[in-house]
Formats: structure tokens, sequence, C-alpha cells
């Protein structure tokens, strides 16, 4: 392998945002669905894990990552509804059973997870878009998962399906305003409880990714607050899903930054450096912020809005 | 759960006090513990996580079948006071009278502080340094020189690199692993002084997602052999496996994981200090506060060697692998230099593994390309 030196860097931070960017991809576009609606689901963390223990659990049993894939999603699914449905109830606050969640699926999936981490599932394949390159850093780089490019199409997706649907209208409307909704005559909690239980879907897919592509094994510290970063990222990103995407890939890159500098050799500042995604979330956080309106494109009937 | 346990030894202290009298709970807890040896075992993270914890797990399970000895078990216990609820309700409720605590930030003021208040209980410690005069003899601490199979994984992979860089993943400078990556590169510059070793901190001791990227960087840098000290290896030998190149294991054999390149690897035998520790304790011996031992002493081994070792490094590591079994091979010996030049172990002074300055070592030796 030819030596890269400095290339190395954005190389690595190119690679740093495909691979590690999919779960947050996931995890925010489905926060950004159930945001709409106009509720908050801070248990996307407990999701997050579940998704990644009964993916790894089910490829390993049925020998079928993609089954994996898909029961990750459907463990989501029950998860994000279980969040809906008690968020129904009067006088419940979402963040509150938001955190009950993600402390529940976290504990779940450690629990049922235990004989799981020692055993090998078979993993996602990769499909190879660095042909074209006679360098293998870039192809390695390149090595991209057919989720990365299906989380792609979902987020384009997504952003025309909220502008140019009347599901899209629907959810917008539930969201900003519930009387305006009803007087429509829209069942809001039937909105939002499906909203949650879809956030939870994509979640759990994006917990699958971690345990059967990168890192591409389970084990209890492998989510280590992804899916808590992927609920901030859904803010910083405006409510928008194409946005969720470039943040997605903002905050995967800037995750390479620490290992790829410390490989080339720059080795003080490390702490620093590993903590590069949380400064630059801060920083744009700071960056656009106003202290005299609230922040643009907001869901209205969200509860830190109100 | 914590609290439950506390209000449980309450209840029960209460209610044995009031029914027996003030010399009923003396007697019903020797009763107890009379019969059987009541060993505890305290991990920091989960016990199965192919690494650090498996390896003490797996001597806890050793010590099940020994005869006249009961062990209990806790997992995932941090590093704070809780560790002190954790070890104060093994010796009221459980009856234990033996203590491992695993961790390394287990030992003080945790362990030190339950120790002054239960003096009859025996602490025995996994890394810490036990000091003569300073900590009590009920305390003590095992540990293993397991820089010594990292020695010799350096040699195997100095051979096996083309590149001549090697890469080491490590979780923090302190100064267990500084060691190990200085007795690594050492291992591998002996074979080819031209080598380097490429290292990158990733700032604790599970990260899966930081570790795996570190391995991708460091393929990406042209490093053929990976190795890592961090508290899963799991991740770090799948990838390395993924991207094709070579790697040594840590912590337990990981050979499972990469088939096609896994060299060797340094493995803990925890089985060896646990036994010495429950023999003394059921013979009423007094607790040897201070033990360690490397490969000689049967507390470290090295993994087999996996197809991709060629038969120059297979030969050169055994040859050591000797010397080091009959106690004569010196690893940090002068004139040894620091990567940033300054001499560190003068000339003529070899150090042997027993020296306690080597367990409070905070430099990386010439060739390690990283910062501490």
């Amino acid at each position: 392998m030819t030596e890269l030196g400095w290339w190395g860097v954005p190389i690595a931070v190119l690679g740093g945002a495909v691979r590690v960017s999919t779960p947050f991809l996931f995890v925010s576009l489905g926060e950004c669905i159930t945001e709409k609606s106009g509720r908050i689901n801070l248990g996307l963390e407990g999701i997050l894990v579940m998704g990644a223990m009964s993916g790894y659990a089910l490829s390993y049993i049925t020998g079928s990552p993609w089954l994996g894939v898909l029961g990750a999603g459907v463990a989501g699914l029950v998860l994000g509804l279980l969040h809906g449905l008690v968020c129904n109830l009067p006088r419940v606050n979402d963040i509150a059973v938001g955190i009950g969640l993600m402390l529940f699926g976290t504990g779940l999936a450690f629990f049922l997870g235990k004989p799981y981490v020692q055993p090998k599932a078979p993993t996602l394949p990769a499909m190879s878009l660095g042909g074209w390159s006679g360098s293998p850093q870039v192809q390695a780089a390149l090595e991209v998962n057919p989720l990365f490019l299906i989380g792609i199409g979902l987020a384009v997706s997504l952003g025309w399906a909220f502008r140019n649907t009347r599901w899209g209208l629907i959810v917008r409307t539930v969201g900003d305003s519930s009387d305006a909704a009803r007087a429509m005559g829209y069942a809001v909690p039937r909105v939002r409880t499906l909203c949650t239980g879809v956030g939870g879907f994509l979640a759990g897919i994006g917990g699958s990714f971690l345990s059967l592509y990168y890192p591409g094994s389970w084990s209890e510290g492998l989510s280590s607050g992804q899916g808590l970063m992927a609920v901030a990222l859904v803010i910083f990103a405006r409510w928008k899903p194409m946005r969720c995407f470039y943040a997605a890939l903002l905050f995967g890159g800037a995750g390479a930054v620490g290992p790829a500098l410390q490989s080339v050799g720059i080795t003080s500042g490390y702490y620093l450096f590993n903590a590069a995604p949380y400064v630059v979330t801060l920083g744009i956080m700071i960056a656009t912020c106003s202290p005299r309106r609230t922040l643009a494109g907001a869901p209205g009937e969200l509860s830190i809005n109100r | 759960m914590i609290d439950l346990i506390g209000r449980r030894e309450v209840l029960k202290r209460l209610g044995v006090a009031g029914a027996l009298g003030a010399l009923a709970p003396y007697g019903a807890r020797s009763a107890h513990a009379a019969d059987k040896l009541v060993v505890g075992v305290i991990y920091v993270g989960p016990r199965d996580d192919y690494g650090y914890n498996q390896a003490q797990a797996q001597a806890a399970a050793a010590m099940k079948k020994m005869p006249g000895v009961s062990v209990v078990e806790q997992e995932k216990v941090p590093e704070t006071t809780d560790v002190q609820k954790t070890m104060g309700s093994m010796i009221e409720q459980d009856g234990a009278t033996l203590l491992f605590p695993t961790s390394f930030g287990y030992f003080d003021p945790h362990m030190l502080k339950m120790a002054e208040k239960y003096p009859r209980v025996r602490f025995a410690h996994c890394g810490g340094l036990w000091t003569d005069g300073k900590h009590p003899k009920n305390t003590g601490s095992y540990f293993g020189y397991i820089d010594e199979c990292l020695y010799l994984s350096g040699i195997v992979a100095g051979h096996a690199s083309k590149s001549k860089k090697l890469g080491f993943i490590a979780a923090k400078p302190i100064p267990q692993v500084l060691r190990n990556i200085n007795a690594f590169t050492l291992g591998a510059r002996s074979v080819d002084p031209k080598i380097t070793t490429l290292l990158v901190i990733t700032g604790d001791w599970a990260l899966p997602v930081k570790e795996a990227e570190a391995a991708n960087s460091l393929v990406d840098q042209g490093v053929d052999v990976l190795t890592c000290h961090v508290d899963s290896p799991k991740v770090v030998v799948e990838t390395a496996e993924r991207r094709g190149i070579r790697v040594c294991g840590y912590h337990a054999n990981q050979s499972a994981l990469a088939p096609k390149g896994y060299l060797t690897g340094a493995e803990w035998n925890w089985v060896t200090p646990y036994t010495t520790h429950i023999q003394d304790a059921m013979a009423g011996k007094p607790m040897v506060n201070f033990m360690r031992g490397g490969l000689k002493e049967g507390f470290v081994r090295t993994s087999a060697y996996g197809k991709a070792v060629a038969e120059g490094g297979r030969k050169n590591a055994d040859t050591v692998k000797a010397q080091m079994l009959k106690g004569d091979y010196v690893i940090f010996k002068g004139p040894l230099k620091d990567n940033t030049g300054k001499t560190v172990i003068a000339g003529g002074t070899a150090l042997k593994q027993t020296e306690p300055v080597l367990e409070q070592m905070n430099y990386l030796t010439e060739g390690v390309i990283g910062k501490v």
C-alpha cells in the first residue's frame, strides 16, 4: 500500500463521513418525522441500542443480515408506538416518557443481548464505489453500505413528501397547530402515534447498521450516546430531512478527525480533536440561535417551543 | 437497586440484633462462612466483553470448581462509591471473606476504605501498586507482566510487517498501557530498527466506533500489523481482518474473529493468582500482598500462532520466549531513549520485570509516533 501522508486526513474524513453517518442519518430522519408531528422522542437512544441488539441477534439466528435489519426496524416500531401511545394519555410529558424509554430500551437490550456478545453474526455486504481509483485507501473509503444509499433516498423523498403530499401536509398541520388539525377533522393523537412509530422504525434500522455493518458487532458500549446526538442533529438541521443528511455527514466526518490526525503524527491535543463533533455542533448551535425568536422551522406544537 | 441492598442490609441487621441479642450477628455470620470460603468478584464492565473482564470472569468460573469455594459476582460496577456498596453487601450478606475487585480505579480510595472497615476480610486488587507501610496488610495487588507477551507479539509483528509500520490503538495513556506500547515496539525493533509504531489514543476503555475509525485511519496510513489495548479488542481485530491486514490480540484469545490475519496475542491467565489467594485464605496463611508474575509464573500466556506467522518470526519469538520462561530476559534495558530523544534508561542499567519503577512508566520509547 502506498504512503498517503497528509492526504490521509481528508480521505479519512470522507471515509468516516460515509461510514459513521448512517446511524445518525436514520435516527435523525426518524426523529424528524416524530418532531414534525409535534412530539419529541428522546428515547431514540434506547431504540437504537435495542435495534442494534435485535438486528444482530436475528442475523445470527436466521443467518440473514437483511432479516436482522427488518427485525431491528420492527423492534424500533414497537418501542416507538409504545412512546406514542403512552404520550396520548392525558397530562403525560413526552420528554419524560422519552427518558424513561431510553433507559428501558438500553436496559432491555443489555438483558436480552447477553448471549449475543460472543457469537459472530453474518454482517451486511458493502458496495464498492471506489473502483475508478487506483488508491486502495480511496477504495476503502468508498466502500458503501446499501443502507447509506437508502438513507439518502429516504431523506430526499421525505423532504419532497413533507412539501408535496397530503400526508406531509397532515403531519405538518398536526405538528404546527393541533387546533387547526382538529378543526380539519384529523385525529391528532393517531397521527402522532404513527409518526413516533415510524420514527422508531427508522431508529431501529439505524441501530442495526451499527451492529451489522460498522463497527459490525454487538456490545454494550456500541452506541455511546449516538442516539441522543442524533436528536440534537434534528434541531441543528432545522427539521429539514436533506439537512439531516448533511448534518449526519458533517458529524461523521468530524468524528474521524481525531483518529486520522493521530495516525499521521499530529499527536498533541488529541482529546480536543476527539471532541471535534461536539465542538462543531455547539459552534453551529451558538452561531444560529437568537434570543429574539424561536428556532426557524420549529414545529409549533413541540413542547420545547410552547 | 443499590438502595434496595442498603435497605435490606439495615433490615437484616436490625432483625438479627433484635431477635438474638448482641452476640448473635457474629455467630450467625461465622457459621455461614465456616463451611465454605465465599469469594466475591467485582467487574467494571460486562463479563463477556471478549477482553479484560472476560479474562477475569474465566478465572472466577474456574474457581467455582474448586472444592470448598463459592463465588459471588457482580458486573458493571462503576469506579465510584458504588463499588464500596457492592463490597459491603458481598461481605455482610453473602459472607464473603476474600474479594477480587478487578478494576484499576477500585483501589484508591474505595477498596482501602473498605479494608479499614473490615480488617478480617482479604482484598486482592488487580493492577494496583500495593506499597508496604502505606497500605493495610489485608489488602494486596496482583498483576501480570503482560508486556512480555506484547514483546513477543512485537517480534512476530516485526517479521510479518512489509511496510515497517505497526499500529497501536490505546484507550488511555496510563503506565500499564504505555509499558505495553513500548514493549510491543521494542520487540518489533529488535527485528528491524527501522520499524515504527503509530499510536492512536481513543480516550476511553470502550468506544467501538472510534476504535473502528482509528483502525481504518491506521490502515490508510500503510500500517499492516495492528494491536490494541482497549477493554474489548473485538472491533479492532474484526476491522483489521476486514481490511486484510495482520493483527495481534489482547486480553483474551481473539483468533476466531480473524482466522486469516491473527498472528498471536497477549492473554491473561488469572487462574494462577486467584488460586494462590484462595489457597492462602483457606489455610489461614498471611496474604501475599504484592503478587506479580509473567510467563514464567503462569500469570500470562500467548495465543497459539496463527496461519499468517512465517517460520522466521515463529523461531525468533520462541527463542526469546524460552529465555523469558527461564526468567533471564530483560525487556527494558539501557541505553533507552524516549521518542523525544531523552535518555530514560541509562546505558548499563537493566530493569528487571519486578522493578516498581517500570510500573510508573510515563514515556513512549523511540520508534513510537505519538504523545502521552
